[in-house]
């Protein structure tokens, strides 16, 4: 079992977390060309899909049902650092920007 | 390569089986190779066997960071079939379904490939309505289907779920009596002594550390038993797919999960088809040396680890003892992980890349066994032609730009659903 630190409820078991996935990858700004299609596919189809840490979003559905954002290696699966979905997560474990 | 029969077995036999010759040399690197295939699994020994045997080219080398076949290919639950329902992939994989059917032959090995027939369960009017859409687009396309009725799968699997307070009750199913299952581990030493009986040197130990470039090309692998020269290079290696891209500097539709698989303690024969729950994801067969072998979801993370999760290993078991009750009491004797490319459509890509002289085979998601051989043959003809085969066409890495997607399932780019 993974164990996630939501920033509201606590350490918590991933199986009350839904898995929503990348964190790192950033929307295109508003007000794109309509004919200018790369970066909008970069940003639903790409991925870095790196071995080691990553950083992804899970839902904490059985819980406070907030968006938690977490830094978590993708071949130990240790969980690195947790936070809101607008903190810049360290691997220190810390947490917070 | 010295040929395998029954009179040499029997010869061998009075001869205190002593003269058996290594099935593959071990050779050492050369400097230089046309092709370098990353990756010996099923899927690159198919592709260096299909570029000696059918397109001349057997200046090939097949790099293996450990052992053949030790990666996804001994890690599946080894169903084979080709129902699928849209165009792009219903002809792929019932080419590759054919070729399965004369690959002992054509290898001089068994694969032991046993056309015991795959079942889909269908649970409500909907969902055997789906089932009977596709069973008639497989038969357009001149590939078996078959409805059964609740009454007919009772007759023939008289061990699944047919109570009358089922949460999920049997409504009917599509049979495929031409799918069914195959040993992998032959599969892939098959293929490896078939390939090196061509003159094909297949390096294993030797893991890829990076790529040596030149302008838009490729000119050298890099690994640990130092650099090989190339002209081309292909990349079959689903599961580190993410890792060797990024070596190369590509951004791939890629993510790799962990998908677990089961075997239980052994049994009579009793589960005689590959059977697919349709309420759920649970998929099982029986061994011939009489395990069940059967798997679920995905664990839905991403991961590159090969092991799961308790949470998944409790979904999957729910599952199987709500398909088949009488399971409910057997012990699970091993479990297992595998490294799936989940792609964003759950399609493969066999493509040329960005990269002029590089070619992708990845994306595998949860098939890629049924499809070695298939893949294996259009991937040799697209690295040998440097263009797809039109029975790849629809695997080009550009879907994604272009739209063409290929999403069976109707998920969307959400990997993990596919």
């Amino acid at each position: 079992m993974i164990r996630i630190p939501c920033p509201y409820c606590g350490l918590r078991d991933h199986d009350e977390f839904a898995y929503v996935g990348d964190a790192g990858r950033t929307r295109p700004a508003i007000g794109l060309a309509a004919n200018d299609r790369g970066p909008w596919h970069d940003y639903v189809y790409l991925r870095d899909n790196p071995r080691g840490p990553h950083l992804e979003y899970w839902q904490h559905v059985h819980g406070c049902r907030a968006i938690v954002k977490v830094l978590r290696d993708t071949v130990s699966h240790e969980v690195l650092a947790a936070g809101l979905p607008g903190d810049a997560l360290k691997p220190d474990g810390s947490g917070e920007g | 390569m010295r040929r395998y029969s029954a009179f040499r077995l029997i010869r061998e036999a009075f001869r205190g089986h002593r003269a058996w010759e290594r099935a593959w040399r071990d050779p050492e690197p050369k400097r230089r190779y046309q092709v370098v295939i990353v990756g010996g699994g099923g899927h690159g020994l198919a592709t260096a066997y299909y570029l000696a045997k059918l397109h001349g080219v057997s200046d090939v080398a097949v790099l293996e960071k450990g052992w053949l076949g030790g990666g996804n290919t001994g890690r599946n639950t080894t169903i084979i079939r080709s129902n699928y329902l849209l165009d792009g992939n219903s002809r792929f994989y019932e080419k590759s379904l054919k070729l399965w059917e004369g690959l002992s032959q054509e290898l001089n090995f068994n694969v032991m490939f046993s056309q015991r027939g795959v079942l889909n369960l269908a649970h409500s009017d909907s969902q055997r309505e789906s089932f009977t859409r596709r069973g008639n687009v497989m038969r357009l396309n001149g590939i078996d289907a078959e409805l059964m009725t609740r009454e007919q799968i009772r007759r023939e699997m008289p061990y699944l779920n047919f109570s009358e307070s089922a949460r999920f009750p049997i409504r009917g199913g599509l049979m495929q009596r031409r799918g069914g299952t195959a040993r992998h581990d032959a599969v892939a030493w098959g293929y490896a002594r078939a390939a090196d009986g061509l003159g094909i040197d297949i390096i294993q130990n030797c893991e890829v550390t990076g790529f040596r470039r030149e302008g838009n090309r490729v000119t050298a692998v890099e690994t640990t038993r130092g650099p090989i020269e190339c002209d081309k290079v292909g990349l079959a290696v689903a599961g580190n797919t993410g890792r060797l891209a990024a070596m190369a500097g590509l951004r791939l539709p890629i993510e790799s999960h962990v998908l677990q698989a089961f075997v239980s303690e052994g049994l009579k024969p009793m589960v005689d088809h590959v059977v697919t729950y349709g309420a759920g994801h649970f998929y099982v067969s029986q061994s011939d040396k009489g395990g069940l072998v059967f798997g679920g979801d995905l664990d839905m993370y991403n991961s590159y680890a090969q092991r799961g999760n308790l949470p998944m290993v409790e979904h999957v078991m729910v599952a199987g003892v709500a398909m088949i009750p009488a399971i409910s009491r057997l012990r699970v004797v091993r479990s297992w992980g595998g490294i799936m490319d989940m792609s964003m459509d759950g399609s493969p890509i066999i493509s040329k890349s960005p990269i002029d002289n590089l070619y992708l085979n990845c994306g595998w998601c949860y098939g890629g066994f049924k499809a070695t051989p298939g893949s294996g043959w259009v991937f040799a003809h697209t690295i040998a032609q440097e263009r797809p085969h039109a029975l790849n066409e629809a695997f080009a890495l550009n879907r994604f730009e272009t739209g063409r997607l290929l999403d069976e399932r109707g998920a969307g780019p959400f990997p993990e659903r596919h």
